[in-house]
């Protein structure tokens, strides 16, 4: 399916017309395809999923740092109250959590470092695609890399020594 | 060649002219009287380039934190006040943490202010959004700084 603008502020879906053996009778008079008005949820191709990913992460770090500014104003308080709150955090479900808290830090600053070459690079434009093919293949190795740090010690307490 | 034959007039504007003038097309941001006189700043652009400076910092930052805490000899199991209280001894990790809470703080606000721009439609929605984000945003920076500033390795 493709997009159309028609340069006004609407966009249209070309949805290519049936053919021959799909209608069961001949080529759709508009060879083309026929253009019908685009509804409101635009499903577009992977710059898309990347810019929701980028920013899904973005704020998912946001609320995390608030938060994780407060656990450590902790250290004000009393060096209890701060060793109580980080015991909390070496329990298997909390593991867990960081582990995506890690996999969405990585993915916001190696697709971040993308966006900024697309930006500034010349050529950048041009391999938007394969740069993010690229950001998801370091993406991958950083988090089989840090899997073992950051989830064995879960992986004892539930699974033993 | 010239100019005017090489603009081809439709049939629809072809047909306005002084006598029968086009429709006026209302601008989609008309200037109101509160619209200041010069609005030429370039807040926006340097909003833009923040991002992206703040960004390159931020990966080194952010990363080495990570590794640091999360990674390097034990993770977080070794994490407590102790281990604290030794990283804050030096202000090479003072100024680390420092640094990284201003930007990411930073960058992140102005990143929750594009968000709410995006989506909070009502006006006064979107502004209250962006007083309640600004308001949590300096109380989170304020207090982390007299945190790095104030810590006592001997609170008891
Ligand atoms: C680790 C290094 C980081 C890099 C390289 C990076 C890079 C970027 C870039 C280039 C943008 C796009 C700005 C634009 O489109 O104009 C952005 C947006 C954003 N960033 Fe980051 N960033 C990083 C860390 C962070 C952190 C720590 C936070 C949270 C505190 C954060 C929160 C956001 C948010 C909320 C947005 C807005 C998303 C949107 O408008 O869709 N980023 N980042």
């Amino acid at each position: 399916m493709t997009r159309r603008y028609d340069g006004r502020g609407r966009w249209s879906v070309i949805r290519p017309g049936p053919t021959d053996s799909e209608a069961g009778r001949p080529l759709s008079p508009h060879p083309e395809g026929i253009s019908v008005p685009a509804g409101t949820l635009y499903r577009g191709r992977e710059g898309m999923w990347s810019w929701v990913a980028h920013r899904v992460t973005g704020v998912t770090i946001f609320f995390f740092l608030f938060v994780h500014v407060l656990d450590t104003a902790l250290v004000r308080v009393s060096p209890e109250a701060y060793d109580t709150v980080i015991a909390s955090y070496k329990t298997p479900l909390v593991s867990l959590m960081e582990y995506g808290l890690v996999a969405a830090v990585l993915f916001h600053a190696l697709n971040g470092l993308r966006l900024i070459a697309v930006d500034f690079w010349g050529n950048g434009p041009r391999y938007q695609r394969q740069m993010l093919w690229t950001v998801m293949g370091i993406w991958l190795v950083l988090m089989a890399g840090a899997a073992y740090p950051v989830l064995h010690h879960a992986a004892e307490i539930l699974f033993g020594e | 060649m010239s100019v005017e034959s090489s603009v081809d007039l439709t049939a629809s504007s072809a047909a306005y002219g002084p006598d029968n003038p086009a429709p006026v097309i209302e601008p989609p941001r008309a200037r109101t009287k509160r619209t200041p006189r010069n609005r030429r700043t370039n807040f926006e652009m340097h909003a833009w380039l923040f991002m992206r400076l703040s960004g390159i910092v931020l990966v080194v930052l952010v990363i080495g934190h990570l590794l640091i805490q999360l990674v390097l000899d034990g993770g977080v199991s070794r994490i407590g006040f102790a281990f604290v209280a030794g990283r804050w001894a030096s202000p090479f990790w003072q100024v680390w943490d420092l640094l990284m809470l201003w930007l990411a703080m930073i960058h992140g606000t102005n990143g929750m202010r594009t968000v709410i721009n995006d989506y909070a439609e009502r006006d006064n929605t979107r502004f209250w959004l962006k007083m309640l984000l600004y308001t949590a945003s300096v109380f989170t920076i304020l207090l982390g700084t007299l945190v790095i500033f104030t810590f006592d390795p001997n609170i008891r």
